[in-house]
């Protein structure tokens, strides 16, 4: 397995969707390539940081204001 | 070691039963979908638009059009993924308004190779929640994510913030699956490198 065969199957191997002999070749090519053990540790990292963490926040006081002007709205509409 | 999972697939969504009242015109119905993903929408309004006064009225406009047509939602689909989908209309539109003169749709950004190849290869030491308080880290992801083009911003949004499955993005953005998926490789990648100038294990050097 080359760097760019092993780029192109994390997707699936974070979604856990990859065959088992795929799976073994991507773990072969970890072992074997630093550079590719950074790249899957990382994107992890970046994955789940995204993830985890409230990039924009939502405060209450805003939540309830769009919450009553998206029912008004709708109320005005045919239904 | 762990794999970060999508959705299992599911048996009949509570949500269905909640539409279904809706569709004869139960008001209560529909406003229990709004608080469900009134948060999701606003969320993905602001990750495309990245601006909050455009993510709250396209909140506002995606819930309105979605009570509109409700009569047109024919269940093939999640209704989540239905109602996303007009909110990631809505902030395209919005954001091709604002940037008359840059095109913004799903199809640009395909050519670049700019950050689709991994450059960096330090190890993150320590982890970025050790290195960095909160607030701190809040403002390097909102930076960072900024510099996405919006496409690549809006498949890596749906995909791994959102945690709809592939199928379901490719919905929600009418492109294919071939297409999010090299879009999010592409989106993932850029992000890490950027990441990576301020989580990198330091050497000694100064800080980014
Ligand atoms: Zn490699």
């Amino acid at each position: 397995m080359t760097c760019t065969e092993f780029l192109s199957k994390l997707d699936d191997y974070f979604d856990g969707k990859v065959d088992a002999d795929v799976l073994a070749e991507v773990q072969a090519h970890v072992k074997k390539c630093s550079h590719c053990e950074v790249v899957l540790d990382t994107t992890r990292k970046t994955i789940s940081i995204y993830r985890e963490n409230e990039v924009y926040e939502f405060p209450a006081e805003l939540r309830e204001r769009l919450h009553a002007a998206i029912m008004k709205k709708c109320s005005k509409a045919k239904v | 070691m762990p794999a970060i999972q999508s959705q299992v697939a599911e048996e009949v969504h509570p949500d269905v039963a909640l539409v279904a009242r809706a569709k004869l015109g139960d008001t209560a119905a529909f406003e229990q979908l709004v608080r469900q993903y009134e948060r999701q929408i606003f969320r993905v309004a602001q990750h495309i638009t990245q601006n909050r006064e455009d993510a709250e009225d396209i909140t506002q406009d995606a819930f309105f059009k979605a009570y509109e047509k409700l009569e047109q939602f024919q269940g093939n689909s999640k209704f989540s993924t239905w109602l996303v989908r007009i909110a990631v209309n809505e902030s395209l539109m919005r954001l091709r308004k604002r940037k008359t003169s840059r095109t913004v749709s799903m199809d640009e950004d395909v050519q670049t190779e700019d950050g689709s190849i991994p450059r960096d290869f330090a190890e993150w030491r320590p982890n970025p929640e050790q290195l960095y308080g909160q607030s701190e880290l809040g403002e390097i992801l909102r930076k960072t994510i900024q510099g996405l083009p919006p496409g690549f911003r809006t498949v890596f949004t749906l995909r791994d913030v959102e945690n709809l499955s592939t199928e379901e993005t490719a919905e929600a953005l009418g492109l294919s699956v071939p297409a999010v998926k090299s879009r999010l490789l592409r989106a993932r990648l850029q992000l890490r490198e950027r990441l990576s100038r301020y989580f990198r294990k330091k050497n000694g050097e100064a800080k980014p």
